[in-house]
């Protein structure tokens, strides 16, 4: 039997929302996984993509939902069969951070904010493995789970116009990092010399949902050394 | 069809892209759907020209650009009316019109609506990222079409095509945009659930092809509202703290954290497309 309940929400004639308590939790993490590709095998062709989110399987269909009824019925068939155990081979990606002030050009204030020395921060923002919820806000942009309390920190009071690619962030009780240039309110510790989007490969995220990220801290000449690595497309990314 | 000719680019316009139906399958990377704001003017277009649906048109967007043609084609114009010319001769929409090498195409005054489509035979046979010609960047390099750009299509001799036109729908150019409840619409207060419909709406100078600002009545936030972020998409609703609604359109982000308060019909979308700023809108709720 499966522990979550799950309810349904149509959003316009050609989607469909599931969603799960409203909860950031791995376990619900992992039962939308299972659940979208149970569905994704089941319901096949009728799909155009599914999405998820921290707490919400959407379905996309090709065409409008000819009878909703009937959709929600074989949806909870299989989410009643669903075993709670991972199928999906979920990774652990190893990510190289710098988090020399040139890139950290946050790390100071935040540290103070904190109380707690520079190397502190850096020392609890790269012990956790962050889980992959989903990704979002741009494109390979992921939403990681597991920020250690003691340095969640509020968006800045006004955002930045521009951030650089690679910076790595936090805002609030999530940190991040920006997979490409663009606006952004996060406080920044960092930056990692790895493409977090390649429109060039297929899948173009090497990570997805489910996955979990650990960070590592670099000096600068590891990271131009990786960040040339990455444009020649010589670098091998480590996971485990 | 061989891309052996080329549309050049002598003056952008204001905001001009290259656009398909859009970019499917990639929403779980975080990558937006994009494609053409107005799909009904776009089908319009390739459909005149016996294109498939699949071909890429050039969106053109309230001010439009200068264009010399290399190589001999058909063209279709569709949607707003920008005043088109062909070597400055007016040509009319919806109508096939034949263009030679070395013809140049322009815009002069918009008249009505905001998006047009120009089509040509066989399509524009710009890059292809991710199943896709639809420009969005950091997907595509551009964002824009820009000057001097050498935009690829395929030659075509017209002859024994027959130059088919069609009447405008001015209906797409009316107010009413019909809709459905988002999954959030019980956060409304119990006077906006009703008043919401049918109340005139402006359009904001913040419009873009992520989304569509409204202005004109202040809804009121709910305060005790929790919500993980979700799922949104083109034609979503959102209510935003500031007690204004955005509608998102074909370049929105995938997911979103405001109350999704309607879901636009995409007839709805494809009017709101050609709504410029200080246009009146209003939601229909369909049955």
């Amino acid at each position: 039997m499966n522990p979550y309940p799950i309810t349904f929400k149509p959003l316009g004639q050609e989607a469909l929302i599931i969603e799960w308590p409203n909860e950031v939790n791995k376990n619900i993490l992992n039962d939308i996984l299972l659940l979208q590709s149970s569905v994704e095998n089941e319901l096949g062709k009728l799909l155009l993509e599914t999405v998820n989110a921290y707490n919400s399987l959407t379905l996309i269909f090709h065409s409008p939902i000819s009878s909703l009824n009937d959709t929600k019925k074989i949806i909870q068939q299989l989410h009643q069969l669903q075993p709670s155990i991972k199928s999906k081979s979920q990774k652990t990606w190893k990510i190289p951070v710098c988090y020399h002030k040139d890139f950290g050009i946050d790390l100071d204030e935040l540290a103070k904010q904190h109380e707690l020395s520079t190397d502190e921060v850096i020392a609890i923002h790269s012990e956790v493995e962050y889980t992959v919820y989903f990704t979002g806000f741009l494109p390979g942009f992921l939403y990681l789970g597991g920020l250690s309390e003691a340095i969640h920190t509020s968006r800045k009071a006004t955002p930045r116009l521009k951030i650089k690619k690679g910076a790595v962030a936090i805002g609030g009780q999530q940190t991040g990092i920006y997979p490409s240039e663009s606006p952004g309110g996060w406080n920044i510790i960092g930056n990692s010399p790895l493409d977090f989007f390649d429109p060039k490969h297929n899948p173009p995220c090497f990570s997805q949902a489910g996955d979990s990220l650990k960070f590592y801290s670099i000096d600068r000449n590891e990271h131009q050394w990786i960040l040339n690595e990455v444009e020649r497309g010589t670098y091998k990314l480590e996971s485990k | 069809m061989t891309a052996d000719g080329f549309v050049e680019v002598i003056t952008p316009g204001l905001y001009t892209t290259i656009q398909d139906k859009g970019r499917f399958g990639f929403r779980k990377y975080g990558v937006p759907v994009s494609g053409v704001m107005d799909e009904q003017s776009a089908s319009m277009a390739n459909h005149l020209l016996n294109n498939s649906s699949a071909c890429a048109l050039m969106e053109i967007t309230m001010v439009g650009p200068k264009l010399l043609f290399s190589a001999p084609t058909l063209i279709t114009i569709s949607g707003a009316d920008i005043s088109p010319q062909l070597n400055e001769t007016p040509i009319p929409l919806n109508k096939v019109t034949q263009v030679l090498k070395g013809d140049v195409v322009s815009f002069g005054k918009l008249k009505f609506g905001l998006r047009c489509y120009l089509a040509v035979k066989g399509g524009f046979q710009t890059e292809m990222v991710m199943n896709s010609r639809s420009y969005f960047t950091p997907v595509t390099n551009n964002n824009l079409v820009q000057k001097g750009d050498q935009l690829s299509i395929s030659s075509f001799n017209e002859s024994e095509h027959h130059l088919s036109s069609v009447k405008i729908d001015h209906l797409l150019f009316s107010p009413a945009l019909s809709c459905s409840k988002g999954p959030e619409f019980h956060l409304l207060t119990s006077t906006e659930q009703k008043s919401i419909f049918g109340k005139k709406l402006l359009v904001s100078q913040d419009n873009n092809r992520m989304g569509y600002r409204l202005e004109g009545y202040q809804f009121q936030y709910p305060t005790t509202y929790n919500m993980l972020t979700s799922s949104v998409l083109p034609g979503t609703v959102q209510l935003t703290p500031s007690g204004k609604l955005i509608v998102l359109m074909k370049d929105c982000q995938t997911t979103g954290g405001y109350p999704r308060i309607l879901q636009l019909s995409k007839e709805g979308i494809n009017k709101l497309a050609q709504k410029k700023v200080a246009d009146s809108i209003s939601f229909l709720l369909e049955n």
